[in-house]
C-alpha cells in the first residue's frame, strides 16, 4: 500500500496534456493513452513530486463539504497505485 | 480517389476516434535489415510528401483526435525538415515519438529535436555485440547506436530500445537484456519479427524454432521480475506460434492510422498490399479517408467476417486477426488469419512452423533490404 508520505509525480516518460476534442485531459506515454475523467485530472495535477499523498488528499477534500478524508484517501491511493503499476506515476 | 469519398455525416459520426498516427516520413534507410517490414517495392515511394504536406496531415490528424505521433520510416533522421515536423506535431499537443536507427543522431541534431519538443526516442538495436548487430544491420552501426542511446539519456529523454527478435539473434536475448540495462533504458521492446515486406521474403531464415522461443521466454520472464520498477520489458511473441491470431491494430481502422512516405493513408503499415483502391492524403483530407475510404471501411467492425470468425466468441477480441497476413497467405483479405488453429488455411502456418523446427542452421542467408 502507498505511504501517505510518498511524493508522487508523473512517470518520467509521461505527459499530461489537454484533449482538444473533448475539452478534458489525457495522459500520454510512448505506447499509452489514458483519457482522464475530472477526478483523475484533479488528483494528477497535484502530483508534482513536492506534495505528499496526505497533502494531496487534504487538498482534494478541502472545500468539498461532506467529503470524507478516509474514503477519499483510500480511493486516491488505489488510483495512484494502479497508475504506478503501469509506470504512469512515479511514487518517488 | 476523392470521388470515392462520401461526405455522409451519419458515416462520419459512426467512425471511431484514432489515437495514433504512424508517420512514415521516408523509406530511405542507412541500414539494410532483412527483417524490415517496409514494402518490397521501395522505388514506388521515392516521391515523398513535402514539409507543408506533412504539416497539413498532422493538423488534420490532431483534428481527428490523434494524440500520438510516431515519426518513423525508413530512417526519419534522413529528412532534413524533421525538427520542423516535430515542432508542428508538438505544437498541436501530440506526444511525439522518434522511431530511429539512431544513425545520424548527432549531438547537434539531437539538441535541435529536443528544442523542437520531441518527447521520446526509440532506438533500434540488432544484437548485444558488434559482429552480430552489424551483420544483421548490413553496415557497421553498433557502436554509434550505443553512443546515441547514451546521448538520449544525457539529454533527459526517455529511451526505449527496440530489438526485433528472430532466429539469428533470439539465442542472445540474455546478453541483449544486459546491454539494455547498462544503457539505462526506460523501456525495452523485444518484438519477434512480423512477416511483412522484406521479413516475409526472409521468413525461412528468420522464424525461430519452438525451442529457441521457449528458452527466450524463460530468460525474459526472469528479467522482467528483476527489472520491475526500473525498466518496462515488452515481449511480443511470434503469432505463428499462437493458438489464436493477434488483435491486429486493435481492430481494422479503429485506433491507428499510417501515412506512407508518398502520402498513401493506410489502416496499418502493411495494408498497401491489399487489393483495394489507394487513398492518398494528396487527394483527400485525412478525415474523409478515415471515415469513408474503402481501404478503411472494408474491414471495420465485424460485418465482413466469414466463418469461422463470423460465429466465433472471440471475434470481438481478436477481430479475425490480421487482414494483411490473411491476404498474403490465402489471397483473400476477408479470410480468417491462418495463424488461428480454427482457420481452414491453418496448414499454411503449420508448415512454416514445421520447417522452422527441422534441424536447420540458425544463420541461413538473408536477403538484405536495399538502402535506396
Amino acid at each position: 500500500m502507498i505511504s501517505g508520505q510518498a511524493r508522487p509525480r508523473l512517470g518520467r516518460h509521461v505527459r499530461m496534456r489537454p484533449d482538444r476534442p473533448t475539452g478534458g485531459w489525457v495522459l500520454l506515454g510512448p505506447e499509452t493513452v489514458v483519457v482522464l475523467n475530472r477526478t483523475g485530472h484533479a488528483v494528477l495535477r497535484l502530483c508534482d513530486g513536492e506534495r505528499t499523498v496526505d497533502e494531496i488528499v487534504a487538498a482534494l477534500v478541502e472545500g468539498h463539504d461532506g467529503a470524507d478524508e478516509l474514503t477519499v484517501g483510500e480511493q486516491v491511493r488505489g488510483y495512484l497505485e494502479r497508475l504506478a503499476d503501469r509506470n504512469l506515476v512515479d511514487m518517488g | 480517389m476523392s470521388t470515392d469519398m462520401s461526405t455522409d455525416t451519419s458515416t462520419a459520426s459512426a467512425a471511431p476516434r484514432p489515437f495514433g498516427l504512424l508517420a512514415e516520413l521516408t523509406y530511405r534507410c542507412p541500414l539494410a535489415c532483412a527483417y524490415c517490414s517496409n514494402p518490397i517495392e521501395l522505388a514506388r515511394y521515392d516521391d515523398e510528401l513535402g514539409t507543408a504536406d506533412w504539416q497539413r496531415v498532422f493538423t488534420e490528424a490532431a483534428d481527428l483526435g490523434v494524440l500520438q505521433c510516431h515519426l518513423s520510416g525508413g530512417e526519419p533522421l534522413l529528412r532534413r525538415d524533421l525538427p520542423e515536423l516535430v515542432r508542428t506535431a508538438a505544437g498541436l499537443g501530440m506526444y511525439t515519438n522518434l522511431v530511429t536507427s539512431a544513425m545520424g543522431l548527432s549531438p547537434r541534431r539531437a539538441e535541435e529535436l529536443r528544442a523542437a519538443g520531441l518527447d521520446h526516442v526509440q532506438v533500434s538495436v540488432q544484437a548485444d555485440e558488434p559482429a552480430t548487430s552489424d551483420r544483421i544491420a548490413g553496415i557497421p552501426s553498433f557502436e554509434r547506436k550505443l553512443q546515441a542511446c547514451r546521448l538520449v539519456r544525457e539529454l533527459g529523454w526517455p529511451l526505449t530500445v527496440n530489438v526485433v527478435l528472430h532466429r539469428q539473434n533470439i539465442d542472445r536475448v540474455g546478453p541483449i537484456l544486459d546491454l539494455v540495462e547498462e544503457l539505462q533504458a526506460d523501456r525495452v521492446e523485444l518484438a519477434n519479427t512480423q512477416y511483412y515486406g522484406w521479413a516475409w521474403r526472409n521468413r525461412t531464415a528468420l522464424l525461430p524454432s519452438r525451442e529457441q522461443l521457449d528458452r527466450a521466454e524463460e530468460i525474459v520472464t526472469a528479467a522482467r521480475e528483476r527489472l520491475a520498477g526500473r525498466m518496462e520489458v515488452v515481449h511480443v511473441l511470434p503469432d505463428y506460434y499462437s493458438r489464436y491470431p493477434k488483435p491486429c491494430m486493435g481492430g481494422w481502422a479503429q485506433r491507428q492510422l499510417t501515412v506512407a512516405p508518398d502520402g498513401d493513408a493506410l489502416p496499418c503499415p502493411a495494408a498497401q498490399t491489399l487489393p483495394l483502391p489507394r487513398a492518398s492524403v494528396r487527394d483527400a483530407s485525412l478525415a474523409d479517408i478515415w471515415q469513408s475510404a474503402p481501404l478503411f471501411t472494408a474491414y471495420r467492425g465485424a460485418s465482413w467476417m466469414q466463418d469461422p470468425c463470423r460465429t466465433c466468441d472471440r471475434r470481438e477480441l481478436d477481430h479475425g486477426g490480421c487482414r494483411c497476413q490473411a491476404f498474403q497467405l490465402t489471397g483473400d483479405p476477408a479470410a480468417t488469419d491462418p495463424v488461428c488453429h480454427l482457420s481452414p488455411d491453418h496448414h499454411l502456418v503449420a508448415e512454416a512452423v514445421g520447417e522452422a523446427n527441422r534441424p536447420l542452421p540458425v544463420d541461413l542467408q538473408l536477403v538484405p533490404r536495399p538502402h535506396r
